[in-house]
């Protein structure tokens, strides 16, 4: 599978996950047959990282049971896993460190694998200087590259006032790159092209076409639990039992943070409004 | 004390080719539906996959069809996988396999009809008015029965055809169904109708006047959610060795890629054949005087 001329990728999710649906599983799958069949490419991983609670949207249960459904949607996989770092912070994390979190991660493990048990201290030493040396310059042909899989919403979302630095975005498409499965009713390569950030980073935007519209949104399944209707088959059959088990989704906890401002909101706004 | 609902099976004939989670769905949604009115109980779920006489191109072997069904349905507590129309050398009209289900729900599969024991599974699937004809003077045991039914504290379950939209508009389709079938589904059967998407279920009611004389036994489902995968979208995919993963079950997957189904070549199977109900059906008159 990895082909010595291909650039190996780390494709990392963000985001609720309340709940994990089949269509985020498949965002990965569709995002990994893309990116490999441009012959570029080798997706050697995948990484979904729920948010923690406090970022304080509506409706969202604790970490705890988002990280535990999403581990056992991702159990039969053999490449996406499950991180729960981000959802453990007790503040909320801005999705560009989330990045630079799981990128300095991802190389320091490249790191090790290249090391030899009996080195020796100064060797290591020098090593780890270029280890910080490369952490800057992130675009190594040779070194693994992270990206950042999303739906068309959350690229569309980056023209949502107060919800993103800009400087985040430029770091986020300049330095490591976006894949975007477009879901129905969305135009990501118009968006793109009326910003001039986004325009000047295209070549590290990837589009993926969602042929087959598969709008499994989390919202819904919430909706359909609410409702007591059935929601087999739209979730791995585990975490319909999960959400059994532990009578997850209800009107009550729906109504979580209902009356919260969503903490990006509330970091950028205080930042503006701050002399 | 009876309950007021009436006992419900939905049976789905189709091509399953493959059974998608999709095709799951819609019994999950229309099990829903139905208990929701407060008029029924689904008590079960059939799958019933097309024979391979059917003459659809990309029709892979009923046998393969139907062990990616069951595989499918494993952890389905009420939806079963049926063979019966499978295994029958020519295709089977849809009314056909709901009066051989019916009968077999009512349990007369070795009734006698006459003096004879009947062999042949063919008695079973005339039309009412053909067997009020033919045996008129057993049909009284026939109503008896059917009146001793109803005395009964859980009465024999009803069975209603369950299907896609698209499936409501193939009525339509000059040669492909009888209006005399068409009349016993919706009059004597039922319909179970799940929609998503564009397509309005409400219009193709409308546009038949059949549909709309029997419009009470036609029950619209609506699947708000978007979805659009479909066994077409994923012989698609398999064939271009994209992941099908989430979109089918995993057993099917792996029974795919040990079975080595869905090739450009299975894809041409059938490639230039008409379809076999615009054959079976192209001599008949519109009102068939006798099934």
């Amino acid at each position: 599978m990895e082909n010595p001329t291909t650039s190996k990728v780390v494709l990392l999710a963000c985001g609720s996950f309340n709940p994990i649906t089949n269509m985020h599983l498949r965002m990965f799958e569709l995002a990994r047959d893309h990116l490999e069949d441009t012959g570029q490419y080798s997706v050697i991983k995948g990484i979904i990282s729920p948010v923690g609670d406090a970022y304080k949207k509506k409706g969202l249960i604790e970490a705890s049971h988002r990280v535990e459904m999403a581990r056992l949607a991702t159990e039969s996989s053999e490449w996406i896993t499950v991180d729960s770092w981000e959802s453990q912070q007790s503040d909320w994390v801005e999705t560009s460190k989330v990045i630079r979190h799981h990128y300095e991660e991802l190389l320091a493990r490249e790191h090790n694998r290249d090391d030899v048990d009996t080195i020796k201290y100064t060797k290591k030493r020098r090593i780890e200087e270029n280890y910080i040396a490369s952490s800057v310059h992130h675009r190594k042909r040779d070194g693994p590259q992270l990206m950042l899989l999303c739906g068309a919403d959350v690229l569309e979302s980056f023209g949502i006032p107060n919800l993103w630095k800009q400087e985040d975005i430029a770091e986020i498409v300049g330095r490591y790159g976006l894949v975007c499965v477009t879901r129905s009713g969305g135009d990501p390569h118009k968006f793109i092209n009326q910003s001039d950030d986004l325009w000047k980073y295209r070549k590290n935007i990837h589009v993926v076409h969602e042929w087959v519209t598969n709008d499994i949104s989390a919202t819904h399944v919430r909706r359909a639990l609410r409702r007591g209707r059935s929601v087999r088959y739209l979730l791995p059959e585990s975490v319909v039992r999960y959400v059994q088990e532990h009578s997850l989704y209800s009107a009550e906890s729906e109504q979580k943070n209902a009356d919260v401002v969503l903490a990006p909101f509330q970091k950028y706004s205080d930042a503006s409004t701050s002399g | 004390m009876a309950s007021c609902r009436v006992p419900l099976v939905l049976l789905a004939c189709g091509s399953f080719n493959p059974i998608t989670n999709q095709h799951m769905r819609l019994f999950e949604l229309a099990r829903d539906h139905m208990h929701s009115t407060g008029r029924f109980e689904v008590v079960g779920g059939i799958v019933s996959p097309v024979s391979d006489g059917y003459g659809k191109q990309g029709l892979v072997p009923a046998k393969h069809r139907i062990s990616m069904a069951k595989l499918a349905l494993q952890s389905s507590n009420w939806v079963t996988v049926d063979e019966w129309e499978s295994q029958q050398p020519d295709w089977t009209e849809t009314v056909v396999t709901m009066r051989y289900k019916t009968h077999l729900l009512y349990g007369l599969k070795t009734a006698t009809f006459g003096k004879s024991r009947l062999r042949s599974v063919n008695r079973f699937l005339e039309s009412p008015t053909t067997l009020k004809r033919k045996y008129s003077g057993k049909i009284s045991k026939y109503s008896s029965l059917k009146a001793q039914n109803t005395k009964l504290t859980r009465p024999f379950p009803q069975l209603k055809l369950l299907c896609g939209a698209d499936f409501l508009s193939s009525f339509k389709i000059p040669g492909l169904w009888l209006d005399d079938h068409v009349e016993e589904l919706v009059q004597r059967f039922g319909l179970v109708c799940v929609s998503r998407g564009s397509l309005q279920p409400e219009r193709a009611v409308h546009e038949s006047d059949t549909l709309f004389r029997h419009r009470r036994n036609v029950f619209l489902v609506r699947e708000w959610v978007r979805n659009e995968t479909s066994a077409t979208e994923i012989r698609r995919a398999l064939r271009r060795d994209q992941s099908v993963k989430y979109l089918i079950p995993d057993s099917v997957i792996e029974y795919i890629h040990q079975h080595e189904l869905y090739t450009e070549d299975s894809e041409r199977r059938n490639e230039g054949t008409a379809l076999r109900p615009l054959i079976k059906q192209a001599h008949q008159p519109i009102k068939s005087l006798d099934d």
